[in-house]
Parts: C-alpha cells; structure tokens; sequence
C-alpha cells in the first residue's frame, strides 16, 4: 500500500566540469511510497524551482531500465539497493519514513562530472570502437538460418548482451575498472558463430582499450553485485582466457 | 505556394518497383562519394543504421545526437520484436502478405508503393541483424524462433526476450562504431539540433547547442537526414523516453518541409496503468503479452472482489467475446478503444478503476511457470519493480498510453521531404504505417528506411551537385541561424516567470489527451484549438527557466522542446478535426458503425494531408496527396 515518507537527501552539487563540488542537504517531505527515486527527485526539483534555485541535474530517459542514462551512487551502492534494478526502476516503497539518503554521481576518473549528478561516460563508446563489432557492410549477410546457433550458446551471449551500458560496474569496481562491461560486450560476440573471424583481435583491442582508459580488474566481484542486469563475472574469466589467448594468437596470425 | 504533392512513386507493377527504381537511380562512383557531406541527426535505429551503411559507402557522415551515447536512442526500449516475411514457419506468410497486413492494418491511409518495398526489404533485415550478432531467440535446432503478434495470423514476429529494440539497436550501433572508429563517420554527441540552415531552397546544414557547453555550432552538408523519431510526448505521460520531443522535425517544419497526418497517433493497449500525480511516464509492457495473456474485466460494474474471487462466469474477456477469429490479438487501436469503453462503462479494475485484467492464469495451468518465465519473465520482474505486485499470483493490470505516431514529416518514395537535400526516415516520416502502425513493424521500417532504402535513394540526389563543394559555414545563412539559437536561448532566460517547463508540459499532455486522445470529436477538438493557444501564450509569458546557457542546463533544453509541442498540439487538433472520419488511430466519434467501429469516408479522405506552415500565428495550409489502390481493395477492417 502507498503511504508517504519523509526524507532527508544530501546530494552533490557541482557546478560544471572543473568546479568545487559539495553536499547540500534537501528535505524531501511526503514523498509517496509508489514514486519511482527519479520521480521523487523531479517533485525535490519541482520545489526547488518555485523556490528560485537551480535543479538538481541528473539524467534519465527511458525511465524503464533499458537505456542505461540513469546511474546514481545511493548511500553508496550503484543504483541504489534493489538488486538487479537500474535507479529508474527503484521505486520509494525501498526506503523508510525519516531515512537519510546520499545521493552522489558515478565516482571515476574516467567519468568526469559534467554537473551535478551527470558525468561523461564516452570512454564506453571508445572501447566499442575498438572491436565491440562484427564488420558486416550492409548488403553482405547471407541467409539468417544458413547458420544454426545452437540454444544453449545463444542465450549465453544473450545474458551477456543484455549489458545496457550504464557504467555502474565502474562506479562500484575499487579500481573504476570497466572489465564487466567490456568483458559482457567481448563475450556477447565471441561466444557466436558469427563472432569467431574477429574473436582474437577483438579481445586484445578491447580489453586493452579498456585499460587505456580505466583501472585494471582485480576480480573484486563488486561490479557483479550493482549490475543493475546481473551480468554473471564469469564471462570476465572467460574474457580473461580469450585474451591471454588472443596474445599469443594475434601474434602467430601476424606472422 | 506548393503545386500538388508528387510522391514520385516510380511506374510499374508493384513487386518490381524498387528493383526497377534502384536500377534507373543514378549513382555516386566510389571515388566520388568522399566528397559528399551528409548529416544524420538521431542516432536511433534508422539513425545509425543509415549513418553506418553511408560511411560503409565512402560518404563522409556526420552523426549529431543529443545523447551522451548513440546507444541510448529511444529505439532501445522497443520489447516486443520485429516483423520480416521469411515464412520460416511454413505458414503461408509471404512479402505480399506482409504488405497486405500492413496496409489494412494502417486502415488504408498508407502508400502501397512504399509498404511493399518495406515488406520486401523485412527479409535483408533479418540477416543483417543476425550477422552482426544479433541474438535472436532461437529453436534447440538452432534455427531462428518466431512469434505471433496484433493483426497477424503468421508468426513472423523475430524477437529477443523482451529487448528486441535494445539488440537490433546495439547491432546498429556497433556498425556506427566500426565506422567512426574507422574515420568515415564523425559523431557528435549531446549535440543538439535546433536549426535547419537552407540556401537557395535547399537544406544546405544545421545549427546544434552543445548540451554542455551551451556552445552552438554550424554544420554544413550536401544532405541532411533527419531520423528523430516521434513526437508522443506532446501527451506528457506516454510510453516515450523523457528526451524524446518533435523539435528536429518541428525546426524543419518551420522551415517549409510539410507535416503529415499530424493526428495519427496509436495508443499501446499494454501498458501500466497510472498510479498518481506525480508519475513521470507511463510503462509499456510488450504486447507480446496478449499472446499468452487473456483480457477480461468484471461483468458487473464496481465489482469489488480481488481477480482471483471472481469466478469465470462472472468474467468478461471482452476481445474474445466480440472479435472471436482474432481474439486477443486484435490490432492495437481495436484493443485499445475497447479497454476504454470498458472502463468509462465503469468496469475497470485496480484502485483507481482505470485498467483492464491480463490474466497468465490460463496459460501457466496449460504451459507451466517455467515457460511463461522464459518468455515474458523481465516483463513480469518489471511489472512487480513498478506495482509492487507480482504477476504470477496476480492478474497484471494494463491500460491503453501514447506510444507510437504514425504521422511525421512528409516524405516521398525517396524518403526526401518537399524540402530538397532534407531526408527523413523513422518514425520521424510519415509514411508506411499509414493510421495506425500494427506491433513489430516499428523496429522493421527504421531498420528498412536507414539499411536498405535511404543509402540508394540519396546518391541519386546528391550525383546532381557532383563537384560542387558543401556551403561554408561562414555563409550569412549560417550566422543568421545562429543568432536565431541565441536569440532563443536569452529569450527563455529571461521570462523570469513563476512555474516550471514541467509543470506546463503537464498542462498540454492533459488537453492533448483529453481533446486529442483515444477517442475525439468536434466539440472537443474545438475547445483543444482555443485552450492549447491560450495555455501556450501563458508558458511563453510566464515560465521559469533558471541559470544560464553556456552550461548543462536542463529546463533551458526542455523549454524550447515543450514550445514546439505546444505548436504540434495546435496542428494535430486541427488536421483531427479536418479529417471528417475515422481511421486506424484517428477515431471520431462522430463516425463509426453502429458497433462502435471505425468508419472511414474513403470518397473524401484517401489522401494524406500534409501542413505548409506560414508564420506563427497563421494557421497552416493543407495539402493533399492522393492515395492510390491499385492492387488492394479498401474493405471495412474486420477482426471478427
């Protein structure tokens, strides 16, 4: 049943990219049970409006858990604590009358602020670049069912696919590694037929993309716990044997 | 003033238009497309899937989208699957079926020509996505699985779990990806466009705000293609993205490009009821649903009991009842007005009485759980994250919500705008869904538009401006513009009034969906045309946009987004009370058949009507392009 909650927010407010950040306190008052935490934050926005403030900046778009624009650090866990939820998804019927709430951007180096609760996540796209394809120019694909893929493999790759992107194994990762998300998009086409021509240079141009950009994976497992997607840390293992792989690989198929 | 709208659909028979068009096209040499700038703005499914088959092509492409991500486009939230004639179940499907379905489920307001070329083109779909990785579901032969879907008896329904548009829209993005990683694309992102730049009548660039660094920028290009998708947030609650918005096409529109059909709008019967004031959006839930799922409400009104208590005599499973040979499975606009005839009948369910029962009872009993969970189980898990209620205890609760529109920026068979060098695809054009767009066949033409068609059709019309260099961004066309951004942007700035762009975006969604939403008439319509003006001159006067430009600036975006809903309000109430019938979406209560169904007035309105905008305040003008049947014959739409 819905029922309204009183809050208390500290939320960080930055002004731009190379500004001082701090936590500023919000009151947050009857705040219903059955609002989602990016529409508890719109009514704190709303208020903060009428009263002549500047809102708060945060980013949402799908606001149903596909998309991956949202990413909030809540008391301290990546998207909040609703296992297997991105922040758009987690409704305020997890919280309790008079909780305090800190609310904070993605913390990396790779993820500059831009404002407030908004940060830069292009380094992601750089590592697609780098190998997260199968080069097929348009035109060239033969019969989808000449190539049968067994069930088993395909909703393997499926479970890796199903990374949207968001960044929050970054956020929660000791090191800001990047090693879930980069190891979900190896794997979603490694483990394919399709996949097999480019497997070994994939590997090493992605992973090592990754490292150009973020911290190493030293297999503290927090990034499984905040996907909001669940992506299991065994495809980082099996990345782990791809790449080693593809080192040795690469170089014989190099001549 | 315009002459009478020429779709250039080439002569024929229907099954060889296309190939015989692609022959009679002109075409770049290789060597020659390194000299052609083009512009694609949204990097969606037809967004990036034509950006990237262009830079396959040698163009020099420039992608500008106001994501953080090319990845993030509304695309990616499409769930159900999409549509190809590969009659992989052996039953009886075929490109002609396909195109069959499609016109009559777009209540024959679409262009046969161009619904043919996309059922044709549905198969190329299917294994281009598959190469590129793809993971559709698939058989434990390995082959690929397919599901039916709305106004279909095959099953030619691809789909990957509940994420299709997140797979298809990822394979999409990795090909744009290899692209720019490649040098042939450049990609702008949180780049947004508010300008269309034209010289000597034609669409010669765009001018985009930099979302953080408020910085605006000049793009010139020999072509630009426009692949923005639609405009539902006009309702405020609908099942679109938040940042999803009309202002690309609306700029353009501005600018003399034709706005077509303005009232086609299709309500998702699937989706989450609202819950309170305060709600932000509306969730869909595939409607894939109806698959399984089985629609009843009480028979008697106000009936009190929770589902489970009432019993199947007391029950009434209202498409079944009344459309027997299609079931739960009528097309969406059908399913959609029958849920709000229940419910303004006062039989609705849930707290507010406002939704309909879709009840997996039936189907767990004959399937058992497991399958049911692999088949629908992240719709279920989303369904009890947003109602607290679980699914396969529960019967879910669903109503009809803004979803998807059909009308868009006019386009011909090239896929080019009155405007020359403006080409639009998607869901931002107009053009194959005609009244009403059946499930699946979303992902199917943005996939069509950006792969298959626009990268033929646009080399025929850039081989006229062979050597001729893109205009500078120097050029007074370019400053003017501009200046125009900032004009704009200081003007928002200093209202100084009193409520939030929120609080007004909310304002218009309620009389679009009161006036212009499932159901309209005269009287409403009329009323629309002097509230919405009236509530617009009050947002232009009194709303709040603090800060400043030159930073991340989120009321400054949506406020110049929300004025050009406020303007797409206008124009769809007028073209929905121009348009003296009834049709796929577009329902007038003044016109249906003595069992409450559509009825079209096909001697007047077989034709689409495309708005010429002249200035603000002047209402826009009308155009007419005939809709010609040549091969299929306009029946009443029955799905009993």
């Amino acid at each position: 049943m819905s029922a309204e909650i009183n809050l208390t927010l500290k939320v960080w407010r930055q002004a731009g990219p190379s500004a001082e950040g701090r936590f500023v306190t919000y009151e947050a008052d009857g705040i219903s049970t059955d609002a989602s935490f990016l529409e508890m934050l719109d009514i704190v926005n709303e208020r903060l409006i009428e009263a002549g403030d500047e809102p708060i900046v945060f980013e949402s778009d799908c606001r149903e858990g596909i998309c991956g624009t949202c990413g909030l650090m809540i008391n301290g866990q990546a998207h909040g604590p609703q296992k297997g939820t991105a922040t758009c998804q987690l409704h305020m019927r997890s919280f309790s009358d008079g909780d305090h709430i800190v609310i904070e951007p993605w913390r990396a180096t790779s993820f500059p602020v831009l404002r407030d609760l908004a940060v830069d996540r292009r380094a992601m796209d750089a590592i697609i670049g780098a190998g997260g394809y199968i080069s097929v120019n348009t035109g060239a694909a033969p019969d989808a069912n000449l190539t049968p893929v067994p069930k088993e493999t395909a909703d393997t790759a499926f479970d890796a696919a199903a990374c949207i992107g968001c960044g929050a194994c970054v956020a929660a990762c000791p090191n800001s590694a990047a090693q879930l998300f980069t190891a979900a998009k190896v794997q979603h086409l490694n483990l394919l037929p399709q996949g097999q021509a480019q497997r070994w240079a994939r590997t090493e141009a992605m992973v090592e993309t990754m490292e150009a950009f973020f911290g190493s994976c030293t297999n503290h497992g927090e990034c499984e716990e905040a996907c909001p997607k669940e992506i299991p840390i065994d495809f980082i293992a099996w990345t782990n044997r791809d790449y080693i792989k593809a080192k040795v690989k690469n170089r014989k198929l190099a001549g | 003033m315009l002459g009478s709208l020429d779709a250039r659909i080439p002569a024929g028979s229907l099954d060889t238009k296309w190939t015989d068009h692609k022959f009679s096209m002109r075409l770049v040499n290789p060597n020659n497309k390194r000299r052609f700038d083009i512009i694609v703005v949204g990097s969606g499914l037809a967004g990036a899937s034509a950006a990237a088959s262009l830079g396959e092509l040698g163009y020099r492409v420039k992608v500008l989208t106001y994501h953080d991500s090319p990845r993030r486009a509304h695309s990616i939230a499409a769930q159900g699957g999409i549509n190809a004639a590969k009659n992989y179940q052996n039953d009886g499907d075929s490109v002609y079926r396909l195109f069959y379905d499609t016109i009559k489920g777009g209540d024959y307001r679409a262009r046969e020509a161009n619904v043919y070329r996309l059922a044709e083109v549905s198969v190329d779909i299917i294994d281009q996505a598959t190469a590129q990785g793809v993971p559709f579901a698939r058989e434990y032969g390995g082959l690929l699985d397919n599901r039916s879907f709305g106004g279909a008896q095959v099953s030619r329904t691809f789909y990957a779990r509940g994420q299709t548009g997140q797979q298809l829209l990822l394979g999409a993005y990795s090909a744009l990806m290899r692209q720019v990683a490649a040098g042939t694309v450049e990609l702008h992102t949180r780049s947004e466009m508010l300008e269309l730049v034209m010289h000597d009548g034609r669409a010669v660039g765009v001018v985009t705000r930099d979302l953080i660094t408020g910085e605006i920028v000049s793009h010139s290009a020999h072509a630009v293609v426009l692949a923005t998708g639609g405009y539902g947030n006009v309702y405020f609650l609908s099942t679109n993205a938040k940042m999803c918005n009309v202002t690309a096409a609306w700029r353009a529109h501005r600018k003399g490009a034709l706005f077509a059909n303005p009232c086609y709008t299709q309500i998702h019967p699937t989706c989450i009821p609202a819950s309170d004031d305060f709600q932000s959006k509306l969730t869909l839930m595939s409607e894939s649903l109806r698959n399984d799922g089985r629609i009843w409400v009480p028979l008697a009104h106000d009936d009190g009991r929770a589902p489970h208590e009432i019993p199947d005599a007391d029950r009434d499973y209202f498409l079944e009842r009344k459309y027997p040979a299609f079931g739960n499975l009528v097309p969406r606009d059908v399913a959609s007005r029958n849920a709000k005839t229940v419910v303004d009948e006062g039989r609705g369910v849930g707290p507010l009485r406002n939704g309909v029962y879709l009840d997996f009872s039936g189907a767990m009993a004959r399937d058992g759980e497991a399958v049911i969970r692999a088949k629908y189980g992240n719709l279920f898990d989303m369904y009890e994250r947003i109602t607290g209620e679980d699914p396969y205890t529960v019967p879910m609760r669903i109503y009809p919500a803004t979803h998807y529109t059909m009308g868009g920026l006019w386009v011909d068979y090239e896929l080019m705008s009155n405007v020359p060098g403006l080409f639009v695809m998607g869901e931002a054009n107009f053009s194959d869904h005609g009244a009403n767009r059946l499930g699946a066949s979303a992902l199917m033409q943005g996939l069509a538009d950006g792969y298959f068609i626009l990268p033929y059709t646009i080399g025929n019309y850039l081989s006229d401006y062979l050597g001729d260099p893109a205009l500078g961004t120097s050029e007074p066309v370019f400053a003017d513009a501009e200046q125009a951004v900032a004009n704009e942007m200081s003007r928002w700035l200093s209202i100084g009034g009193t409520r939030s762009v929120d609080h007004y975006h909310r304002e218009l969604g309620k009389l679009v969906w009161d006036y212009i939403g499932m159901a309209r008439n005269k009287t409403g319509l009329e009323k629309a045309l002097s509230e919405i003006p009236a509530l617009r001159e009050e947002y232009h006067r009194n709303v709040r946009v603090l800060g400043s430009a030159d930073t991340l600036n989120q009321s400054l975006e949506k406020a110049g987004r929300v004025a050009d809903l406020f303007e797409l309000a206008e124009l769809m109430a007028r073209d929905a009370l121009t348009r003296e019938e009834s049709c796929g979406g577009h329902f007038r209560e003044e016109h249906q058949t003595t069992d409450g169904e559509a009825m079209r007035d096909d001697d007047n309105f077989t034709h689409v009507a495309a708005w010429e905008w002249n200035g603000e305040g002047t209402p826009q003008t009308r155009h007419r392009e005939e809709l010609e049947f040549e091969n299929v014959e306009l029946t009443q739409r029955s799905y009993k």
